[in-house]
Formats: structure tokens, sequence, C-alpha cells
């Protein structure tokens, strides 16, 4: 069972990276686009709380770092997905979490992993933009991630739950 | 435990309450009252105290080992520089995800195009008149001047024997846009080292400059935008043949702009000019006079002694999609190569 459930979620994350970059760049919004490698790791920590969360998160991040059209220091991703793994499988609720629940823990995670990629390119002294071009790149990609959360996270999480061993939760 | 069941003697009766127990000391009703209390949420977590705290201290030690783990992968990335050991990782995803993206680029391209399909009928027929009216005016130009026309012709003749000197375009899609998010501006394109692409190569439109390639893969490659805040181009202003350096500013679509840092101080771009690239040592990465974009503002501040102009691009880096990656003439490719005469030399699809 956890083999199949790793296998199935390399494919999730590897096929929200294709769809994230080939399928979408072309409907862009000011260069943004969703974050779908996101919402699997929120949909992962939704369900099967922080460990599976973290290591989903930090696999995820470094696909990201590393594929293709990437070229920031590899890591970034890593550690932006990962605490957005952590903080959302800690701050779950014990049962099935609502429709509301869910968008607003996608609209925080969204912030703060963008957040936490963009701060750490301050540190690591890689090229960052203005605040404020910072911020609105933020607000839409925020804005995005709520918009398809609907159509991403209710499949998703049904999937990963299905995979869940029967004495969990 | 000994003292509460010492205590608690069995006289006592469920039924009774508590007060009615003579002699029995306050202290020990409060203990014990604690203790059941105790018992009693201890017992009402999910699972009991061992698994309730167990996988919380599982899950910490996991958070710092795996955030040890993105540490080290970034300093290992960080401070080997060129020769990052995370480079043959990269290419193999290159060859595993690149053919990805191209397969799911064609599978969705006929679906993007359907915007197009929504324009409405009297923005295309503005669209028609002003394109007549252009090309009518472009047409009188060409007829009122055929002096002009036959000297640039034999102008023509010239740059493509010039440029016929050792230059071919390798033409490719875009197939994968790095997301806004990542704060670079990088593509993923569908030709690699099979089609003779190599790292720092010049990429170009029809429009312009697009940048220049960063790595590739057997069957993609990645191109670093010339809007990216990293990618630095040495340009020149076309019209006072001045120099500079161009820098991007990060930010694709419609205000896509670049600076262009101007060496000489005393020296005032005007307004639509053009700039092109003055070339590396070469033809790596970029080659010479490859358009760019025109000016649109000039600053001058007192305090940096340079001029900074700012570049509306030609390229419009938001719908990029047919770009052609500059390489020397004879190079081995799996696809047809464009030569310098519009020629295409071989080609194997």
């Amino acid at each position: 069972m956890s083999a199949l459930r790793a296998v199935v979620a390399a494919v999730a994350v590897a096929l929200a990276l294709v769809l994230q970059v080939s399928v979408f760049g072309p409907l862009a919004w000011e260069g943004v686009v969703p974050n779908l490698c996101l919402l699997v790791v929120v949909a992962g920590a939704l369900t099967r709380g922080p460990q599976f969360a973290m290591v989903l998160g930090f696999g995820a991040g470094l696909l990201l770092d590393l594929a293709p059209p990437a070229d920031h220091v590899a890591g970034r991703w890593a550690l932006a997905l990962l605490l957005v793994g952590y903080l959302v499988g800690r701050v779950r609720p014990e049962s099935r979490p609502t429709a509301t629940t869910v968008v607003a823990t996608v609209a925080a995670a969204s912030f703060v992993g963008t957040s936490v990629f963009a701060l750490s390119g301050v540190v690591l002294a890689d090229p960052v933009l203005g605040v404020g071009e910072t911020l609105s790149v933020l607000a839409v990609s925020l804005v995005w991630d709520v918009l398809l959360t609907p159509f991403v996270l209710p499949p998703l999480m049904a999937l990963f739950r299905r995979l869940e061993p029967a004495h969990a939760l | 435990m000994a003292l509460l069941d010492r205590v608690s003697t069995p006289r006592r009766t469920p039924g009774t309450p508590r007060g009615d127990q003579p002699g029995r000391p306050r202290r020990t009703r409060s203990l014990m009252a604690r203790h059941e209390r105790r018992e009693r949420r201890w017992g009402a977590g999910p699972g009991g105290p061992g698994p309730g705290a167990e996988p919380q201290r599982a899950s910490r030690s996991l958070l710092v080992a795996l955030l040890l783990a993105t540490a080290s992968v970034t300093t290992l990335d960080l401070a080997t520089g060129d020769s990052s050991p995370l480079d043959p990782v990269r290419g193999v995803l290159a060859d595993t995800l690149g053919p990805a993206q191209s397969a799911t680029t064609a599978l969705v391209r006929p679906f993007t195009a359907v915007g197009g399909w929504f324009e409405s009928n009297g923005s295309l027929r503005e669209e028609v008149a002003a394109l007549e009216a252009e090309n009518s005016a472009l047409r009188s130009e060409l007829n009122t001047s055929a002096y002009d026309r036959n000297r640039l012709a034999e102008y023509d003749g010239l740059t493509s024997v010039a440029s016929d000197l050792g230059y071919s375009l390798v033409p490719s899609r875009v197939v994968g846009v790095g997301p806004a998010q990542s704060f670079s501006s990088t593509v993923t394109i569908d030709a690699g080292t099979d089609a003779g692409v190599q790292p720092d190569m010049t990429v170009v439109n029809n429009d312009g400059l697009v940048g220049r390639v960063l790595s590739a893969g057997r069957s993609t490659a990645t191109v670093l935008l010339l809007v990216d805040p990293e990618s630095t181009v040495g340009a020149r202003v076309g019209d006072s043949m001045e120099m500079g350096f161009l820098s991007g500013r990060g930010v694709i679509g419609d205000e896509g702009r670049l600076d262009l840092e101007l060496v000489d101080d005393s020296s005032v771009p005007a307004r639509a000019d053009s700039v092109v690239t003055w070339g590396s040592d070469g033809g790596a990465p970029y080659l010479a006079g490859i358009p760019v974009g025109r000016v649109t503002k000039v600053y001058s501040s007192l305090r940096e002694t340079a001029q900074r102009a700012v570049i509306d691009p030609y390229v419009d880096f938001g719908a990029l999609d047919l770009v052609g990656v500059v390489v020397p003439t004879g190079t081995r490719s799996d696809r047809g190569v464009i030569g310098a005469d519009g020629e295409i030399v071989g080609g194997g699809r």
C-alpha cells in the first residue's frame, strides 16, 4: 500500500508540473500560472497529515526546482512546499474538512508558499522583483489557486483518502 | 495510587453523596478528583497518549530532517556554481519531463487557440482596416522609391552574403513556460542537443531577440528570456551606435520592459530609437545586430554617471511560440535547419 501510495503521489506531482508548465503557460495571467504542485501538497496534507505532506512537498518542490524551465537555486521550492505541507498538516481539522475550510487553507497555503519562495530568494541573493511586483504576483497566484481549488482538490483528496490504510483517521 | 486505595475504603457505596462521608480528609478527595480528571482527559484523546504524542514528535523530527536536506541541496547547488552535482539530475529530468511537456503542448495547442475565435467582428474589421492602410502606405513608399528599392536590394544581397558567414537557425516551439511565482523568466523549447542546440546560443524569433540557451537536454532546452532579471545583454542604440547594457526586469506580459544603461552619459537616445545587440566574441551567447526593442523613456540621474533608458522589446514575451536557435552552419540536426538565405537544409521531420 505504501509503495503504491508513493507511486501515485509521484505521478500526481509530475502530472501537476507538466500541466502547470505546458497547459497553463499560454493561459498565464501576468505570467502567473496556478501552482498545481502546491495544490497536490495541500490535498495530501489535508487527507494524510503532516508527515506524508512534508515528504510530498519536499519531493514536489525539488521537482519544481530541477525540472526544465526552472533556473533558480535548487531547494527553494522544496523549502516552501515542505513548510506548506507541515503547516497545513498541523492545522488540518480532525473530521472531513468542509469546502470553506479547504478554500481558506489553499489561500493561506498559496500565500505562505509563494512568500517563502520569494523570501528565500532575498536570503540567497537570487534576483528578486520589487516589493510591489512581488505582492501582485502573490495576489494573482492566490486567486489562481483558489479558482482551481474546486476542480483539483476534491478528486485529489478522494484519491489520497482511498489510498489511506484503514486504521488512520 | 497506594494512598488513594487506602483512603477510599470499600465502605463507600456508589450512590452515597461525598459530603455524607465523615472523617474523609478534604485533601485526599481533591487528589482523587484530579486523578480522575486526568484519566478522563487521557482516555478521551483519539487513541490514547501513546499514538497522539508519537506522530507529533516523529513529524517534528521529519521536519528537521527535511529542512536539513533542503539546506544541503541549496548549499550544494549554490557553492559549486557552474559544475553543480545537481546538473545530472537536471539533465535526467529534462530528458524525461521535456518530451512530456512537448507532447502535452502539442495536445492542447488546438484548445489554446480557441481564444482567437471569440474576437469580435468589429475588432477584426478594425484590424483589417488598419492593416490595409499600412499596406497601402508601404506599397506607395515602395513604388515611389524604385531607386531606394534597388539600393536596398543590393544591401540585402550584401547582408545575406555577410550573414552567410556561418550561422543558421534551428526552428523550434515553446513547450513550457516557467511560472512567474518562481520570479525568473525561462521557457522550455522542443529542440535539444539532438537538434544541434547547445548552451549559450542565441534565440530569436521573427520580431527580434528572445534570449539565450541556458541548458540543453537531448530533446528540449531551457531558454533564459531577455526580460529575466538575471539576463544582461550588450546592446547599442542603432541611431547613434552608443553602447550600453540591457537588463531585464522580470516582468512578462504587456509591460515586459527592459532597462538600458548607457555607458556614455552625454548621449541621450531619442524616443523610438531602435536598440540592437552589439554581439559577443565568437557569436555566443549573443550575435551582433539583432533587433531588441525601441526606446520609450530616458532617465538620467546625477548620482549615477549613466543614462538609463527604458526599452520596449519587439518580441511579445507573453505569447512566445515559434523561435529559432542560432547555430553554426553545418550543424547536424534532427530537423530542417534554416540557412541564411532562407533555404531549409536537411530535415528529418
